[in-house]
């Protein structure tokens, strides 16, 4: 039987939901997990993460220098660890994307990114140029190192698990890149990635100010806002709004895209969402291609009545 | 402060990718190829910290088949100082990659490596954080702002819920996002300059890297296609269509 040890992020009281997938993913691979709970002051998160069910258990790694997550810091305690386990995996969010290559080479071992299917124990699939194509690796590593792209993966409910939680060596402060500081986005409303709904505004929306007709939408549909590359390079809203393949990858039940033109690494990020709508002036623009219901007009005239129906 | 960049010749990103009818690869025979988008950016960077007189040196490398001398030329038309090319096969793999520039690394001493974030080819983002890890140095990913200090630098990072903000001692190595800056377009007499310019060789062998693949690429497949719906010719249609049709809202 095969040990899989999932480096799993949370927010000191609970675990993120891409935890929740990569368990997901790691129970299509099959075998013991495990998931390493590292931070400080995190102690409610571990109990959160034993209750997952089929968790062998939960090991955490307190210290100051594992706070802010840093990835020199991070690393090494995973690497400590790596000996008794086959697999390594995360979520291919922007912490695991971080922290796993530097785990990999630090084990020799060639990560396999953002994997989207477990074919067999040592063979997965995963998207290459933008998802426009999707590859099949045979990793021939002993020792695999992963990262799950989320969406691909339903998480798992916590619930009635009650694994024991194990204090692990925390390692010590590299002395490498310091926490200066964060800036979060304050934004109301469900987290972009695990939205049920989705809204996003694209270059189309014209204006910061604008960007309020999309807010109020999604405010109505108990949606979260998300943005294409144009709309965050124009400055209507902050970087972490991006869907797409530079930015976040969103699946969501609803996605609706309006002033968005559908550029291909737009769709990159949205295109599993389960039903598309697109709202753009433009009967050309390449989202309608994949739009599940698209209205061709004025968003400055179709979002007031859309509002007005809901 | 010496400044190095790795860069990748890649599709171009504008090319619309086709997938091979064999399930071997995607077509890149007779496709316009350039560098890398974020890796332009990492030279741009580069670049500007030596006009600003940070950088004293600022040198490229690829690796790759002989092709990849052309994104060499263009780096030196934006302005690095030198030029390398390590000779590999196509499709080396990350690890070999971070690997072969941690070879170099030790010969050119750089007291900051500049790199785009991932190729976008295939979309790994491995290779920054991978050598990072194989020199011991500390590691900014993904930033949008870079301030250089005394024997230190601090980034700023693009993260999932906004920025965060590191301070780095040197040497360290940086991964960029494409909001770091806008590369600018090599002026036509530095194109004819660079084309004159030598570019240093040397290859895996020399440097000593084993680049067995580890992963086996068993198939590639186009996505599943995802068919065009329905135009909707009012607000009530679509409000109608999403409330009983496809049963997504209330």
């Amino acid at each position: 039987m095969s040990a899989i040890l999932i480096y799993a992020e949370h927010d000191n009281s609970e675990l993120k939901s891409g935890a929740l997938s990569a368990v997901a993913c790691a129970q299509e691979i099959g075998g013991d997990i495990d998931l390493l709970i590292t931070g400080q002051g995190c102690g409610d998160a571990a109990k959160h993460a034993a209750t997952v069910p089929g968790v062998r258990k939960v090991l955490l790694a307190e210290g100051e220098h594992l706070e802010h997550h840093v990835a020199e810091n991070v690393a090494p305690v995973i690497t400590a660890l790596a000996d008794d386990y086959d697999y390594v995996l995360a979520a291919a969010s922007t912490g695991g994307k971080n922290i796993m290559p530097r785990v990999a080479a630090m084990l020799d071992v060639q990560q396999i990114s953002d994997i989207s299917a477990v074919v067999s124990p040592d063979t997965f699939v995963r998207p290459i140029y933008a998802g426009n194509a999707f590859a099949t690796y045979q990793s021939t590593d002993a020792k695999k190192v992963i990262t799950v792209r989320t969406t691909s993966f339903e998480p798992v409910a916590a619930g009635d698990g009650s694994a024991e939680i194990e204090t692990v060596d925390a390692g010590s402060d590299a002395g490498l890149a310091r926490f200066v500081g964060a800036e979060l986005s304050d934004s109301e409303g469900p987290e972009l990635t695990t939205a049920r709904i989705v809204v996003s505004g694209g270059r189309g929306v014209g204006s910061a100010e604008n960007f309020k007709l999309i807010e109020n939408l999604a405010g109505k549909l108990g949606a979260a806002v998300g943005a294409s590359r144009a709309a965050v390079d124009a400055g209507y809203v902050p970087n972490d709004y991006q869907v797409g393949q530079t930015g976040k990858v969103v699946a969501p039940d609803l996605y609706v895209a309006v002033g968005i033109s559908g550029a291909i690494q737009h769709m990159a990020g949205m295109k599993e969402s389960k039903v598309i709508v697109a709202i753009n002036k433009d009967e050309e623009a390449p989202i309608f291609e994949v739009a599940d219901y698209g209205l061709v007009a004025d968003l400055f005239e179709a979002l007031p009545e859309l509002d007005s129906k809901l | 402060m010496k400044v190095l960049v790795p860069i990748k010749r890649v599709v171009d990103a504008y090319v619309k990718v086709r997938v091979k009818s064999d399930g071997s690869g995607v077509e890149t025979s007779n496709i316009k190829m350039s560098m890398n988008p974020f890796d332009e950016i990492a030279v741009e960077q580069a670049v500007r910290l030596s006009e600003a007189g940070a950088a004293t040196e600022v040198v490229a490398v690829t690796i790759g088949p002989a092709a990849a001398q052309e994104q060499l030329r263009t780096a030196l038309a934006m302005g690095v100082d030198r030029a390398m090319h390590v000779t590999a096969d196509e499709g080396l793999q990350p690890l070999a990659v971070a690997k072969t520039l941690k070879a170099i690394c030790d010969s050119e001493q750089p007291d900051l490596v500049i790199l785009g974030k991932q190729a976008i080819d295939d979309d790994c983002n491995q290779t920054g954080q991978m050598l990072a890890a194989l020199q011991g140095w500390a590691q900014g990913t993904s930033i949008s702002k870079l301030e250089t200090g005394d024997g230190r630098i601090t980034v700023v990072r693009e993260v999932d819920g906004g920025l965060e903000k590191l301070e780095l001692p040197l040497p360290a190595i940086v991964s960029v996002d494409l909001r770091l800056n806008e590369p600018r377009y090599p002026k036509l007499p530095n194109i004819m300059k660079a084309k004159k310019k030598p570019i240093e060789q040397t290859s895996l062998d020399e440097l000593g890297i084993d680049a067995t693949p580890r992963l086996k690429q068993v198939k590639v497949e186009e996505p599943p296609a995802r068919k065009g719906g329905v135009k909707v010719s009012s607000v009530d249609e679509l409000v109608e269509k999403l409330r009983n049709e496809a049963k997504v809202i209330r």
